[in-house]
């Protein structure tokens, strides 16, 4: 029925059009850019000289680069072993059956759902230095201890969460964590409810306790999932900005920009639109390297958005 | 297991939920305070003799950002759901050539970095001439919901049985009539689901409005929030307010929705 899908076609269309025009187009447009010199005033004067790769050398060239590239590594590694490690002990928790399960399961989501400017917003009040409920408490802690024993652990004083080169980017990346959980909860979750209840049965009749069940039954049944989540997590938390940019502006000198952050200042506040580009194919390549491996391990485009 | 230790279990996750979303109990807690109150030591664990001041310096203060955001978000609602509804439409009942390629890119353009659509968006929107519009930021966020949407609604309509369908165009019906008046009303809770997180996604958004719009007077709720906190840091109770005023559409969408939000996660596994 050659008119039958053609008219199926015709519903296409618009999303066809609409993948050329907000995906296909813009893409093209910053690899061009990223081989020209594009500043500010090329987009008055339309003037953006061919440079060949003359961007990207700048960019590698940046001692910046090796900085951000060790942040954005160090990021989201931090990010993804403690969001799967929580997530999957809280997964496995919410597998119990109590009263409230339900209920208490769907309030956990809630950081999930939050603007993540709100969320980065609460975690800087959090992190005040003076005012925060964080150093409140260790100073609390801390007094208590020195009226003991007459040693003060932090010397009287609060941690520089945020203005501190040491500590910016383990402080963005325990707030990143606490964004990510739910999201690895929710999956591991529904992955645990998969594994049918026999097996562990028969585990416990063999004699199995908890953690041999668990590394046995539980840990080789959820492997596709665990690396559905970890790819996921991966992609994701290589785009993280609303945070970063909430918390530190990826501050001080530095000490927290991922490649992310840093081709957004290359771009717009430095305005070197051309170098700010070839960063950001750095970090699509970069990106999609994973997302092939992550679509060549099984899951194929059938399943997407069904689970 | 018995009564005493599923009891005990609650507690314990209780504890586990208190901990976790005690950020928020913070942030509600910080709304509810004068700003003096917030520069005491020890903190005040409970709001108190608290005060409404914050919400009501957010909303005078913020009241234009909040509507800017509510246009966007509703933009961006109506803009995805007329692009993905047809192509699910499509992509679930007509086999297409080219119909797996186009999955495959969806899948594959949600994995692009939000910062690179930015800046080569910029360029685009500054030849079209729409930067610093309403227009700009919807069809921005609409890049964030489309791929999502299609996906979900295609997984959706995929289940709808085909004798559903082809009884109606055995009787004449046109695809069209056979979207409008079987496969749209079977699917009300998949278009539900998808304009939820559309909305949430453009009223979340923070990167294309800080880059695509320099005009104060569009700025929405999240770069409203951001600046306040680079300009006057000492007012937490007002910026606290302005976070949980913003927090609200997250928690009706937990409320109304519950049931869909978790299929959400799930099947945005894709989202962002």
């Amino acid at each position: 029925m050659p008119s039958h899908r053609l008219r199926g076609a015709l519903f296409l269309a618009p999303l066809a059009l609409y993948i050329a025009v907000f995906f296909g187009y813009p893409l093209a447009t910053n690899v061009g850019m990223s081989f020209r010199e594009y500043t500010a005033a090329s987009f008055y004067t339309g003037e953006a000289p061919f440079t060949g790769l003359e961007n990207y050398a700048r960019l590698l060239g940046d001692p910046l680069f090796a900085k951000t590239l060790a942040n954005t590594v160090l990021f989201t590694a931090g990010s993804l072993v403690f969001q799967f490690g929580i997530g999957l002990a809280l997964a496995v928790f919410f597998q119990r059956r109590f009263p409230l399960n339900g209920v208490l399961r769907s309030l956990l989501l809630v950081p999930w759902l939050l603007p993540l400017v709100v969320s980065g917003t609460v975690w800087r009040w959090i992190y005040d230095q003076e005012y925060g409920v964080l150093n409140q408490t260790l100073l609390g802690l801390g007094g208590a201890v020195e009226r003991l024993t007459g040693w003060a652990p932090l010397g009287g004083e609060g941690i520089a969460w945020l203005s501190s080169t040491d500590m910016a980017l383990a402080s963005v990346t325990i707030a990143n964590v606490w964004v990510g959980i739910p999201f690895n909860m929710v999956i591991l979750y529904g992955g645990l409810q998969n594994i049918p209840r026999h097996l562990y049965e028969a585990a416990a009749l063999d004699g199995a306790g908890p953690w041999q069940r668990f590394r046995h039954v539980t840990w080789p049944l959820l492997r596709p999932v665990t690396a559905v989540v970890l790819m996921l997590g991966l992609v994701y938390t290589l785009k993280v900005f609303d945070v970063i940019m909430v918390l530190t502006n990826g501050g001080p000198a530095n000490a927290s920009h991922t490649l992310t952050t840093w081709s957004y200042q290359i771009s717009f506040t430095d305005l070197d639109f051309g170098t700010g580009a070839a960063a950001g194919n750095v970090l699509i390549l970069i990106a999609l390297a994973f997302a092939l491996v992550y679509l060549r391990s099984g899951r194929t485009a059938d399943e997407g958005g069904a689970r | 297991m018995t009564k005493a230790r599923s009891a005990r279990t609650t507690v314990a996750a209780l504890l586990i939920v208190g901990v976790l979303l005690f950020p928020l109990y913070w942030m509600v807690n910080a709304s509810l305070q004068p700003s003096t109150a917030l520069l005491e030591t020890p903190p005040r664990w409970v709001p108190l003799g608290g005060t409404l001041d914050g919400y009501q310096d957010a909303l005078s203060g913020q009241g234009g950002a909040l509507l800017n955001s509510t246009v966007v978000a509703v933009g961006t609602v109506l803009l995805t759901l007329a692009v993905a509804v047809p192509a699910a439409y499509a992509l679930s009942r007509f086999s297409l050539p080219g119909g797996r390629t186009m999955l495959f890119a969806l899948l594959l353009v949600q994995m692009i970095p939000g910062i690179v659509m930015a800046n080569s968006l910029y360029a685009v929107m500054n030849t079209a001439g729409i930067l610093n519009t309403y227009a700009a930021m919807i069809l921005a966020d609409s890049t964030l919901a489309v791929p999502f949407a299609v996906l979900i609604l295609r997984a959706f309509m995929v289940t709808i049985p085909r004798a559903l369908t082809e009884a109606a165009e055995v009787d004449g019906a046109s695809p069209l009539r056979v979207l409008v008046s079987i496969v749209l009303p079977v699917s009300r809770n998949a278009v539900i689901t998808s304009g939820l997180f559309a909305f949430l996604f453009a009223w979340a958004d923070f990167l294309f409005a800080v880059t695509l719009n320099k005009d104060d007077a569009m700025q929405p709720v999240t770069v409203a929030i951001y600046r306040f906190i680079g300009a006057h840091t000492a007012d937490w109770n007002g910026v606290m307010a302005t976070g949980v005023i913003a927090s609200v559409p997250a928690a009706v969408l937990l409320v109304v929705a519950q049931r869909y939000v978790a299929a959400g996660v799930t099947g945005g596994a894709l989202k962002d």
